[in-house]
């Protein structure tokens, strides 16, 4: 880890994550004032905000995909591109022609992680669809598809950070606790979290440190 | 970030607040300096210049011709430059520049191509030939277009300003390979060896002629561009408080010429 | 970054094995447009002979620019261009496995399908082999160009033939190159000339072409 010379909070060193009034923008409007917070090890960030404050935008951003505006962003020390977070979007990233375990195999080879057989059949089954292995995507119910898509994180034995975009959505109940327990482990384990939901986050341990998105003072600035 | 360094006081100009009424001053006198060299280079190739032995009077269109065809050829490696400064720097009103220039060099083009057809009619007889050169600024008039549709179908603008300096760049990355390969192409095929550039052999007033008129197209671009990127940076920083105060002192302008002109008309 | 690569173009060839009507279309296309010609300009065997290099070419340059707008739409649109912008040297991977993708997809089955409609035009078999090796060499300029127009033109309404209006205008010395090969060739010329420039043009091509695609598909999706 870097030797932590930032402006940000105490603690930066150890921190896997350090943003400093960050702004991004959409178009010519900048979306929410200038933001910093700092994620550690283990910790769980959840980012809140209204429609359209720029959660998703943010997230983006974090992960290396755009630019920000104005403020810095960075990671472990160092103001590099993050140590390849994995980034779950709203979209599923699935093609509708491949079937299930081609399609996560691909995301999982994307990813770095390890892609044989038994760790798909793993990751699959703790989201409850290993039945569905060589089912094709397109034959699969849009919470179906958001658990495939999630079942890259039961599959990753690493301790990236993770970037998760409204990963509780178009979950059943019973969906919404694996997640949640599959977040809680990678968290207890040491790894970093930093997601948007505009639901309630279910996670009790470690609890959620909530960061909120306000609007800027000039949007246009 | 605006490149700001206080050593280079012309830098000041980058910002468009800064741009704004300086070239607004300047645009009377690069018009008027384009006219008169318009008047003068005319005068000199439409009435003073020696009539053609081969050709007859039709040639004098070569002093529009040419002119407007090292115009329009000029005009998209400058835009191509401003563009590539732009998306470098992120420099606002580089990006600004190169779209005000745009219409302008196709509108050259459109020119050279026209006139080259004016001048092909009585000289070969048909009214276009597939010659390298008039194939080359055909090829150009479509870049020019790319550019431009490119450009409008973009609603964000910074998105739009790159990738039409992307384009813009290997747009002219091309331009030498694509006008090779036309020559190529042109003298490959037997009896299509016309060539609408076989000018006359250049009298010194012609060639004098041809440089006032380029000179007069080189002042009339500046003017137009100006006033385009004017309305152009204006338009884009229509939130900003420099803006704001320039369409407030435009408007008290009329208000004040129009009292002026009541008044004028009252007294009589 | 090889692993990548390889791992998008073996996932677009096999999408393409479940769509094979969809993959067929640029085939079908060509084959249409080419026929348009002699219906357009009469049956007279001398005339046709002479414009089948260009016509041949044209179809094939359309054919290939019709097909490559959807290079990354559907990736766009279902999340997966992101994933793999992520991955790092993962643009250019992308860049270089789309164009492979494309060639093998459309260009390299134009080149088989061409020495048909050579005969179709009673082209000399001298005439048909170089229609086949001009296009074989001259079909991957095609296909990173339109890379290039396709990422220019990333999820834009008019997409296609904007496409089509910006790219084409710069894949025209591979057209005057490889139809001149051809014409060459069936005229009892050498070639060589043509062949040599084409090769130029597509080694310009593929060093510069993927650094510009990747640097408009940054631009397309910031």
């Amino acid at each position: 880890m870097g030797d932590g010379q930032t402006t940000a909070a105490n603690g930066v060193a150890e921190a896997t994550l350090a943003v400093h009034e960050l702004q991004c923008r959409r178009g010519e409007r900048v979306l929410f004032a200038p933001t910093s917070f700092v994620v550690a090890p283990g910790e769980i960030v959840w980012i809140r905000g209204a429609n359209g404050q720029g959660k998703t935008t943010l997230l983006r951003t974090l992960a290396g995909l755009s630019a920000p505006c104005s403020g810095t962003l960075l990671w472990a020390g160092a103001p590099a591109l993050a140590p390849r977070p994995l980034y779950l979007a709203h979209a599923n990233a699935l093609k509708e022609d491949l079937t299930v375990g081609e399609s996560l195999r691909f995301l999982l080879h994307l990813g770095g992680q390890a892609v044989e057989s038994v760790h798909v059949d793993a990751a699959l089954e703790r989201f409850g669809l290993a039945s569905r292995r060589e089912a094709f995507v397109r034959t699969l119910s849009q919470g179906q598809r958001r658990r495939v898509a999630l079942a890259r994180l039961a599959a990753e034995r690493g301790l990236q950070p993770w970037l998760l975009d409204e990963p509780f959505d178009a979950l059943d109940a019973a969906g919404v606790a694996v997640l949640a327990e599959v977040i809680a482990n990678h968290a207890k384990r040491g790894g970093s979290v930093v997601l948007t939901s505009h639901l309630p986050v279910p996670i009790e341990s470690p609890k959620p440190f909530e960061v909120h998105l306000h609007e800027p003072a000039d949007a246009f600035a | 970030m605006d490149v700001v360094n206080t050593r280079w006081r012309f830098f000041r100009y980058a910002s468009p607040a800064a741009f704004y009424p300086l070239a607004g001053r300047l645009v009377p006198w690069f018009a008027a300096v384009a006219a008169v060299l318009a008047l003068a280079g005319l005068y000199l190739g439409m009435l003073r210049a020696p009539t053609d032995a081969t050709q007859g009077d039709a040639y004098r269109i070569i002093f529009i011709h040419v002119p407007a065809a090292w115009m329009s050829m000029v005009l998209y490696v400058v835009m191509a430059f401003w563009a590539a400064i732009g998306w470098a720097f992120n420099a606002r009103l580089a990006s600004v520049v190169a779209r005000a220039i745009a219409p302008t060099g196709a509108m050259f083009t459109f020119l050279a191509l026209w006139t080259g057809a004016l001048w092909g009619k009585p000289t070969w007889g048909t009214w276009w030939v597939w010659d390298a050169r008039l194939t080359s600024e055909l090829i150009l008039l479509f870049l020019y277009g790319g550019y431009l549709a490119l450009v409008s179908a973009i609603d964000d603008v910074r998105r739009a300003d790159r990738a039409g300096a992307l384009l813009a760049i290997v747009g002219s990355v091309n331009v030498p390979i694509i006008y090779f390969s036309v020559i190529w192409w042109n003298t490959l095929h037997q009896g299509a060896s016309v060539s609408v550039a076989a000018a006359p052999k250049m009298a010194a007033i012609m060639l004098q002629s041809m440089l006032l008129m380029t000179l007069s197209f080189w002042a009339y671009a500046f003017a137009v561009v100006f006033v385009r990127a004017r309305a152009i940076a204006l338009e884009r920083d229509n939130r900003s408080a420099w803006a704001a105060e320039a369409v407030g002192r435009a408007r008290t302008r009329t208000q004040t010429q129009t009292q002026a002109r009541t008044q004028t008309g009252a007294g009589t | 970054m090889r692993g990548t690569f390889a791992a998008v173009v073996g996932r677009d060839l096999r999408l393409a094995a479940r769509r094979r009507i969809d993959a067929a279309l640029p085939i079908a296309f060509f084959a249409v447009a080419i026929s348009l010609f002699p219906l357009g300009v009469g049956p007279e065997p001398q005339m046709l002979r002479q414009i089948a290099p260009g016509v041949v070419w044209v179809a094939a340059l359309l054919a290939a620019m019709l097909s490559v707008t959807q290079l990354y739409a559907g990736d766009l649109a279902d999340g997966s261009l992101e994933q793999m912008l992520l991955v790092p040297g993962g643009r250019i991977a992308i860049v270089a496995a789309k164009a492979v993708s494309h060639w093998l997809l459309t260009g390299l089955p134009l080149a088989i399908a061409a020495p048909v409609f050579g005969l179709v035009f009673d082209l000399s078999p001298e005439g048909i082999r170089a229609l086949v090796a001009s296009l074989l060499l001259g079909t991957p300029v095609l296909s990173l160009m339109g890379g290039l127009g396709a990422a220019l033109t990333l999820g834009l309404r008019s997409g296609a033939v904007l496409l089509i209006l910006i790219i084409v205008p710069l894949c025209i010395p591979a057209l005057i190159f490889g139809a001149g090969a051809v014409a060459a060739v069936d005229a009892g010329q050498s070639a060589r000339g043509h062949y040599s420039l084409l090769g130029a043009v597509l080694i310009f091509t593929g060093v510069l072409a993927p650094v510009a695609t990747a640097a408009a598909l940054r631009i397309a999706t910031e």
